[in-house]
Formats: structure tokens, C-alpha cells, sequence
């Protein structure tokens, strides 16, 4: 457990209250671990907590209680060890694409000279295929896709250890997020970086985790589940629909989303240092180890 | 009978032009000219009521008259139209350039600190409304030099619109951005440098811009009331010698020189814009 990349301990986020009303607990008892090299989706419902909770994993929010530590240092503060991909992308719109991935490589490696820079940069950019001259187009100029593939190259030119990407793929349309998907998973492939990641389509999460956090309705949320999507990978969208612990898995995280975040919400659910109940389908139809029962979606 | 809008706008105002000169050229009863009196005429007072108002023809000829020899200097009260453009423009520069000086830092200061906005928002909210004119008698009682005290008005009327601009430029900097400063560790300097200035460009660069041209209005002012040298007192003192041809030449003159400093502001503008 200590020896985990990543581990969130107890975590809390807590707002005062506003004048004439109640404090609000946004979630608690949030534990969690993430391992070298993972790649882990949150999924819950709008307003659980899952971007405050990235923030925090980020640094840039604090928890009210609880710690988060990586690599054996507690994270306070942000870092480059940690890059962000955020849901609005967040470029730097008076910069050119290239610019904005150039910015991140000369903050990573102040002493790199401008070649070596701009070569760096390049590299990562046609890794998610933004090239012959639609690099130096400013952000406005670039499509939605175009826009979040520069958000995701700009992360990975830093090579930070973990990723963090909110939603990352919110506002494309299926083709392109389709394309995208791919092309996140090649370069993580690639770089063997550990990526957290909150999603709100359930077959995004499984075509692309290891395994999938599913967190209760605020408030008073909690990581109820964590379910292992042991699919093999490489992974193609329509080998793994064959596979029959796809809709098992899907199932089980549909009825989660739908009956079960609602059901397991609420105040003093669970007990403080709860773990994440581990969900594992094998593939032959026997029940989920450790789990409850596997719902089915019109149970 | 596709013409490009510009050009049609252009037509437009070249044929107004024609129709306002004719028009004035026609209004103007040739013999009253006031340079065209003689100066017992003068003396006698009869200028005042004669003396009507030049009609475009004597303005232009005034023009290149002038035009043509700005830069000489004959004594006190004969400068030509450069000189005292130069003085004028001088002026402002140095008063804005002080104004600059002290509004960007102190405008980034008060937009990232909500502690320095709130200590200095009562100052600013008093100060900004006053006329910079009325600082005139207590400038030059405590500067004692014209000179200085017309520079020290163009400083005071340029600083408010600066300062505003910028804090609320950097005040507005999208928390998005400034996040994106603070995951590439970036120090407290280069996030100034790299994020925060370019993001509130625009917004300083429009406070910069209302600022030149509120200093290019106060200018003419200010050098009537304290005289000597630019085109305030060039104004003034061709109205004393009641030489309206000049006068009028003066006030295209500065007019043209107005916009100017505007456009290469509004070219700044452009430069520094972003759309997102
Ligand atoms: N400053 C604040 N004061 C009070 N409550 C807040 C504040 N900021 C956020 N919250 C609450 O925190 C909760 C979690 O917000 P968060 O953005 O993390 O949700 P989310 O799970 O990412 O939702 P979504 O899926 O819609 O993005 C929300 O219910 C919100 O009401
Ligand atoms: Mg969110």
C-alpha cells in the first residue's frame, strides 16, 4: 500500500457554510492508490467531486483533509511531475500551437537550447498528428480537436510522471474523440506514463483503463468501487465488444451510474480508512471477485 | 457596381469634404479677412467686428506657407508650427512617459494584491475625477517652472486610465491561464512576463490608448494657461494677434497629430490582440 506510485489518503474537501445554510461536504474518506505506469478513469456523477479531487492530485486545490503522496513525498503545491490536461484546454491563445508546447518544454528544461527545444516540441506534436504548418496557427484558429491534441502534446513535452486529464474529450464529437482515444494511447504506450483520468462515457473509460474508480453522489461522496478492466490490450474497439466481459463490465458500471451511486450515497457510509471495494471480471461468466453481486441494468 | 466597401466609403468622404469646403469657401465673404486689414484697422478695433472667419482657400495657402518652413524660431512669439508641435509633443511624452512609469507597475501590483487594490482604491477613486487643470496653480506654486508644471499636469490627467486598465487587465487574467503558469512551475517573474502581461495586453494597451489621447486634449489646454512655447500657446496666441487663418490651421494641425498617436496605439492594439 505504501509502496504505491500514487496514494490518496483520507481525503476531504469541505466548504463552510453560506449564510443561513448547512457546511457542505463535497466528498470524504476518498482513498486510493494508483500504480506505476496505470491508467485509471474516475467516473461519477456531475458535481461528486471528481475535478476537485484532480485539482487536488494536481495541486492546485487543497484538500481539506487528507493527503495525497507520490513517489513517497506528500504533493503540496503543483509540479511539473504533474501535467494537467484541462477540460477547456486551457491554451495560451496569444501563442501559436507550437508556441504553447514550446512554453512547457522550456519551463521543464531551462537549459535546453532553442533547437533543441523546438525539436522537442515538433516531436510531439506530430505524435498527435498536428503538423504541416497547423502548428503555428494560433489557438482560435485550430479546430476543438486540433486544440485538445496541442493540450495533450503540450503535457507529454513535459514528461511529467503523472497525468492528469479532466474530461479531456468532453467537447469532441465521437469521430474525433475516437481518433484522439487512439492517439492518447499510443503516446502513453509509448512513454509508459501513469494518467488519471476523469470521463464521463463509460465506454471511453473501458476501452482505455486498467481500471475504472466509480464515485458515489455528492455530497458526503466517497470511491465506492474500483474495477479492474483486465481486457487485453492492444485494445480495439470492436475486438473488445467480442469479448464477453465487456458487457459484464459495462453492466456493472451503467447500474453503478444509474441505481447504485444514488443508493451508496449519503452521510457515514463507510468507515474513514475504506478502501475502494475491488471488482474483477474473469472471463469465464463467474461472479466479480470480491464484489457484492453484479447487477444487471433493468435489475 | 460591386465596389469594395472601403473604397465606397472613401468616395463618400472625399465628395463630403468637397461639399463642406465649397460650402464654407462659398459662406465667407471674401473682403473681411482679418489678415487683410490694415494695421490702423487694427488699432482702431475694427478688426473685431469685421474680422470674419477665413474661408479654406487662405487656410490652405496659410498651410503651405507654413509647411513650408516649420522649424524656424525668430524670437519668443515667432516659432514655426514644428517647433511648437515639438514642444507640445515633447511634453506629453515626458508627462505620459512618467505616467507609464509609475501606472503599469503599480497597476500589476494593485491587480494581483486584492490588499494593495483595497488600500489604494479610495485614492484613485478621488483623485481621477478631478480636472487635471485644476492641478495647476498648486503645480506651479510647488514646481515653480512652467514648464515642469505642464509636464506634470500631462503626468497626472495620463495616469488614471493606465493605472485602472492595467490593474483590471491583470485582475482578469483567466484563472485558466494562471493555472497553466503554476503546473510548469513557473516563478513569480516570468508568470508576470510570459502569462499575466501578455493576457491583459489588450486591456493596458486600450488604457495606454484612451490615456495618449486625453493628454493630446489636455496638452492644448494646459499651454494656454501657462504659455510660452507649444501649440496650445501658438492657438492662443494667434487668436491675441486675431489671425484666425492660423488658428484654424493650428487646430487640423492638431487634429491630424491626435490621430496619430491614436492610430499607432490602435496599431499596438491590434498587434498585442488575441482571440480565444
Ligand atoms: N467555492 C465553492 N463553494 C461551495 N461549493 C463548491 C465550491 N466549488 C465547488 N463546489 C462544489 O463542489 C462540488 C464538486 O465540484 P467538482 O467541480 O469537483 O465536480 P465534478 O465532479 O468535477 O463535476 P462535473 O462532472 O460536473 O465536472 C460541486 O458540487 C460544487 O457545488
Ligand atoms: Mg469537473
Amino acid at each position: 500500500m505504501s509502496k504505491s506510485f500514487l496514494s490518496v489518503e483520507g481525503l476531504a474537501k469541505r466548504f463552510p457554510a453560506p449564510k443561513g445554510g448547512k457546511p457542505l461536504t463535497v466528498f470524504e474518506h476518498v482513498n486510493f492508490t494508483v500504480e506505476k505506469g496505470e491508467f485509471v478513469c474516475i467516473i461519477g456523477h456531475s458535481g461528486c467531486g471528481k475535478s476537485t479531487i484532480l485539482n487536488v492530485l494536481a495541486g492546485l486545490d487543497e484538500a481539506s483533509e487528507g493527503a495525497v503522496i507520490m513517489g513517497g513525498r506528500e504533493v503540496k503545491g503543483p509540479s511539473l511531475d504533474r501535467g494537467v490536461v484541462f477540460q477547456n484546454y486551457s491554451l495560451l491563445p496569444w501563442l501559436s500551437a507550437l508556441k504553447n508546447v514550446t512554453f512547457a518544454v522550456r519551463a521543464r528544461h531551462p537549459d535546453w537550447r532553442r533547437e533543441k527545444v523546438t525539436a522537442h516540441a515538433y516531436r510531439h506534436l506530430e505524435m498527435v498528428g498536428i503538423s504541416d504548418g497547423a502548428e503555428h496557427r494560433k489557438p482560435s484558429q485550430l479546430s476543438g480537436g486540433m486544440r485538445q491534441r496541442v493540450s495533450i502534446a503540450r503535457a507529454f513535452a513535459t514528461q511529467p510522471e503523472l497525468l492528469l486529464l479532466d474530461e479531456p474529450f468532453g467537447a469532441l464529437d465521437a469521430l474525433t474523440r475516437g481518433v484522439i482515444q487512439d492517439e492518447l494511447l499510443k503516446v502513453w504506450g509509448e512513454t509508459h506514463q501513469t494518467v488519471f483520468m476523469i470521463t464521463h462515457d463509460v465506454d471511453e473509460a473501458i476501452y482505455l483503463a486498467d481500471r475504472i474508480l466509480l464515485m458515489t453522489n455528492g455530497p458526503f461522496a466517497q470511491v465506492a468501487e474500483s474495477v479492474e478492466i483486465s481486457l487485453p490490450r492492444p485494445r480495439s474497439r470492436d475486438a473488445i465488444v467480442e469479448d464477453p466481459r465487456y458487457y459484464r463490465i459495462r453492466n456493472h458500471l451503467v447500474h453503478f451510474l444509474a441505481r447504485r451511486s444514488k443508493e451508496m450515497s449519503g452521510e457515514r457510509r463507510r468507515e474513514p480508512g475504506a478502501r475502494p471495494t475491488t471488482v474483477r471480471f474473469d472471463a469465464e461468466g463467474e461472479p466479480p471477485a470480491g464484489g457484492p453481486r453484479l447487477y444487471a441494468v433493468n435489475d | 457596381m460591386t465596389m469594395p466597401l472601403r473604397l465606397q466609403a472613401a468616395i463618400l468622404s472625399l465628395a463630403l469634404l468637397a461639399v463642406g469646403l465649397l460650402a464654407w469657401e462659398a459662406a465667407v465673404p471674401r473682403q473681411t479677412l482679418a489678415t487683410e486689414l490694415t494695421e490702423l484697422e487694427l488699432l482702431m478695433g475694427m478688426g473685431a467686428q469685421r474680422a470674419g472667419v477665413p474661408p479654406p482657400s487662405a487656410v490652405f495657402e496659410r498651410a503651405v506657407t507654413m509647411l513650408s518652413d516649420p522649424f524656424y524660431v525668430r524670437g519668443p512669439n515667432d516659432k514655426g508650427i514644428g517647433v511648437q508641435l515639438a514642444y507640445s509633443i515633447w511634453r506629453v511624452l515626458a508627462g505620459y512617459g512618467l505616467a507609464a512609469l509609475i501606472a503599469l507597475p503599480l497597476g500589476f501590483l494593485i491587480g494581483m494584491s486584492p490588499l494593495a487594490y483595497r488600500a489604494l482604491d479610495p485614492f484613485i477613486q478621488v483623485l481621477r475625477p478631478i480636472s487635471p487643470l485644476a492641478w495647476m496653480p498648486l503645480a506651479l506654486f510647488i514646481i515653480r517652472d512652467s514648464q515642469a508644471s505642464a509636464i506634470f499636469v500631462i503626468f497626472i490627467c495620463s495616469i488614471w486610465p493606465m493605472l485602472i486598465n492595467t490593474a483590471f487587465g491583470v485582475a482578469g487574467v483567466r484563472k485558466d491561464w494562471l493555472n497553466v503558469a503554476r503546473t510548469h512551475e513557473l516563478g513569480a517573474l516570468r508568470t508576470a512576463f510570459t502569462v499575466i502581461l501578455p493576457a491583459a495586453a489588450p486591456t493596458i494597451i486600450t488604457g495606454m490608448r484612451i490615456s495618449i489621447g486625453i493628454a493630446w486634449l489636455v496638452i492644448v489646454a494646459a499651454e494656454m494657461l501657462v504659455g510660452g512655447t507649444g501649440i496650445g500657446y501658438f492657438v492662443w496666441n494667434e487668436w491675441n494677434n486675431l489671425d484666425l487663418t492660423s488658428v484654424i490651421f493650428a487646430i487640423l494641425v492638431i487634429g491630424v497629430v491626435g490621430m496619430a498617436l491614436d492610430a499607432f496605439f490602435g496599431a499596438v492594439q491590434r498587434a498585442v490582440s488575441f482571440s480565444e
